[in-house]
């Protein structure tokens, strides 16, 4: 059992904080780059692929890098510590991570290759209207006619839905279950509408009316690959949120010791350092689970890391809260202009709790199988 | 990082599990698991079976009895002991005056008492707490004054915890009046059996009497019983409070209260939501509060007590005090059957409920009060 880094993922935290604090470090230039389309820096995508970033998670023979969760999360940690607004989570993740799992060696090797060098963005089409963090899809359909599949439906919110040359779609099949399918960008009879997150990103309402789709890999009922990549998205969105409480405390803190009212600076009042106090037993205690589901990820046991990503988005989810709210009280007005990072850092705290289950969806599935152990134990 | 345990760390572990669960008196581990008080004779006969297998003082240095494992091993058998029932060696012994006569102890007192501190033989008391010096410890007022080679010693010091078995007690006390006050505190070893050394019971709100005041008029002291430098008790009373702190979270025990309650209420709370989310929520908790005891041991190397250590202490007792506080619920009405004897219809672990809650409000209060940790982690971690 070992909660540290070794030179090689501390090497890469460094060079990964070094690439993004460059270029966001400055919240005015992250302000700048979220307000216009596509939200996020192209050239900043293209120097993380430079790096190696986007092609992280996938399988050297796909044209990436082979990493484990531990590297995924260093990477995420560190967006989160500056909010990038680069869709690493989105695109390569969770729609790449589909397509590391269920597409065809010619398909992986095409689409993946693609990602890594930053030449195509995928985007993960699965939420519909009105059903929520299921592995499931229902109100999108997927219909054979010699050979070729069509799809029927709406997809919203679909996080990077407009830009994304790819989309990968959840769809119910004909005889049930959820399929997967690719669907280009620039493919007839699709509609994409894009707006504006309160996080600084994009999303798009997809609709697909009778519009030509391909398989990703097999046609064949994907439910359980669609919950796995979920949870290895749960895990990785959690590594962000880690990032970004540390720095919403770091800024707090900080102001703290700078403000001053009252001819004082603020520290000197204890109503206001208890509750800074009480926000780093929550992230300590969040970054402890963190870790931790990280490493069971590692393990490759899809059961366990269905637990692990439950368990800490449910404390992560509590403690985003916390420390987010009490950042902005703590800071006073300030807190919610978007000039100051600390309430764009609660916004995407509160945009990545809810992308895959909030604490008490999570709290909810594990309520569900409370009676099937004596306690919970970390260590195998 | 990686998650496994080595397989030499498995088979420790199953070592300890063996041990705990066949070596330690069955009737000693079923009173621990019904919540029933034990008495003085079941916890010295239990920390003697450990000591005389090697696993009372794991932690003190290996010629006084440690075993110089890492601290994984520590926690794991930690871990095993109080899963398994297996009152703790008693901590005024082994986690406070034990490393402390180690670390800065004479060589007389060593050879004098780090055996029978280890042995239980001799049942050591914890006198730090004052009246008007609680979370302000350094404000106490007991004193001693030089007499030929003795001090004599006057004064009273309170909430002395099982102080009515003490043989002996250690003891801070001003030897010097004039300087700033963290200054002029020394430490004292005293026989309780000495003339004018008194100890008064205190009742709880639990009905028990845990809690002593111990009172102090012309206690002769001999000099050879001082530990470390005159006025120098104030750095050794630091050292002890940082090794307590850590000591204080009470991890695997509530992990194991929890898993007790879930197994006598099973029924109850799989057909409430409300009570299964209360205890999904708080199994969730004591799982992180674990990962960052695993995380702070493993960065406290080399004696000094990782800062961390007040999150430990914070959130350990609010997850110990709150699962306390769900066994009464869970009890309900038979909660209140705390005076009821065993010809009661309702099972123990419910009548003792309410006194085990009201008891463990001192949890928040005793090793620094959780105050005080806000305090530290404030101004030591957070630079405020």
């Amino acid at each position: 059992m070992d909660f540290t880094y070794d030179d090689e993922q501390v090497a890469l935290r460094d060079a990964v904080r070094g690439l993004v604090g460059k270029t966001y470090s400055d919240h005015e230039h992250r302000r700048q780059t979220v307000n216009e389309d596509p939200g996020f820096d192209e050239k900043q995508w293209a120097r993380m692929a430079e790096m190696g970033i986007l092609g992280l998670p996938f399988a050297e023979s796909d044209g990436g890098v082979g990493a484990g969760p531990v590297e995924i999360g260093i990477v995420a940690q560190e967006l989160g510590r500056v909010i990038a607004p680069e869709p690493f989570l989105a695109c390569v993740v969770l729609a790449g991570g589909l397509v590391s799992a269920a597409g065809s060696a010619e398909q992986r090797e095409e689409i993946l290759g693609a990602v890594a060098e930053g030449e195509r963005v995928l985007a993960l089409a699965h939420d519909e209207p009105g059903r929520g963090w299921v592995p499931t899809a229902s109100a999108v359909t997927a219909t054979e006619q010699g050979g070729a599949w069509t799809l029927e439906g709406v997809k919203e919110p679909v996080v990077q839905g407009a830009r994304a040359d790819t989309l990968v779609v959840t769809a119910a099949l004909p005889d049930g279950g959820t399929g997967l399918f690719l669907v280009d960008g620039d493919a007839a009879d699709l509609q994409r509408s894009s707006y504006r997150t309160y996080d600084g990103g994009r999303a798009a309402k997809v609709t697909f009316s009778g519009t030509s789709a391909t398989p990703l890999g097999e046609v064949a009922d994907r439910e359980s690959t669609v919950a796995t990549i979920l949870d290895v998205g749960r895990i990785t969105a959690a590594n962000e949120a880690l990032g970004s409480m540390e720095t919403a405390l770091r800024l707090t803190t900080d102001y703290l010791k700078s403000r001053k009212q009252f001819g004082v600076t603020l520290n000197t009042f204890q109503a206001l350092t208890f509750r800074a106090a009480d926000m780093y037993v929550s992230l300590e205690l969040a970054s402890s689970m963190v870790q931790w589901a990280t490493m069971v990820l590692m393990s490759g046991d899809a059961q366990a890391a269905s637990d692990a990503a439950r368990r800490t988005s449910l404390q992560v989810s509590r403690a985003a809260r916390h420390v987010g709210q009490e950042a902005i009280q703590l800071h006073g007005g300030i807190g919610v202009t978007a000039e100051y990072a600390v309430g764009n850092h609660v916004a995407r705290l509160t945009a990545l709790d809810h992308l895959l289950g909030d604490g008490t969806h999570h709290l909810g599935e594990l309520v569900g199988r409370i009676g099937d152990h004596e306690g919970v134990d970390p260590l195998h | 990082m990686q998650l496994e345990l080595s397989e030499e760390d498995r088979a420790f572990r199953e070592e300890m599990r063996d041990f705990f669960t066949t070596k330690v008196p069955e009737e000693i581990r079923d009173a621990v698991k019904e919540g029933r008080e034990l008495s003085k004779d079941q916890i010295v006969a239990s920390q003697q079976a450990l000591n005389a297998a090697g696993l009372a003082v794991p932690h003190w240095p290996e010629q006084y009895g440690g075993r110089g494992w890492s601290d994984l091993r520590r926690h794991l058998w930690n871990e095993e002991m109080q899963r398994a029932f297996v009152p703790a060696p008693l901590a005024f012994n082994t986690s406070m005056i034990g490393p402390v006569l180690a670390q800065f102890g004479s060589e007389e007192l060593k050879e004098r008492f780090m055996a029978p501190t280890a042995n239980l033989d001799v049942w050591w008391s914890q006198g730090f707490s004052e009246p008007d010096a609680g979370s302000d410890l350094a404000s106490l007022r007991t004193t001693a004054v030089r007499d030929g080679d003795d001090w004599v010693v006057n004064g009273q010091k309170t909430w002395t915890t099982l102080g009515q078995y003490g043989d002996w007690i250690f003891t801070l006390v001003r030897t010097n009046p004039d300087v700033k006050k963290q200054a002029g505190i020394s430490m004292l070893l005293i026989d309780m059996t000495s003339p004018g050394l008194e100890v008064r019971p205190i009742e709880l709100i639990d009905g028990g009497h845990e809690v002593n005041e111990v009172w102090f008029s012309d206690v002769r002291v001999p000099g050879a019983n001082l530990v470390g430098e005159v006025d120098g008790g104030w750095t050794i009373a630091k050292f002890l409070l940082g090794n307590e702190r850590v000591g204080v979270a009470p991890v695997a025990a509530t992990k194991r209260n929890l898993a007790l309650a879930k197994e006598r209420y099973a029924d109850r709370i799989t057909a409430d939501p409300l009570l299964a989310a209360r205890v999904a929520e708080l199994e969730n908790e004591l799982l992180a509060l674990e990962l960052t005891a695993l995380r702070v041991v493993a960065h406290s190397e080399g004696g000094e007590p990782h800062p961390a250590s007040s999150v430990l202490k914070l959130k350990g007792t609010e997850l110990q005090q709150a699962v306390s506080e769900l066994a009464v619920d869970l009890a309900g009405p038979a909660s209140l059957a705390s005076g009821a004897d065993e010809g009661s219809a309702l099972p123990g672990f419910a009548r003792r409920a309410t006194p085990t809650y009201l008891n463990l409000r001192k949890a928040s209060i005793y090793g620094g009060s959780n105050e005080v940790q806000r305090q530290i982690i404030s101004k030591t971690i957070l630079g405020l």
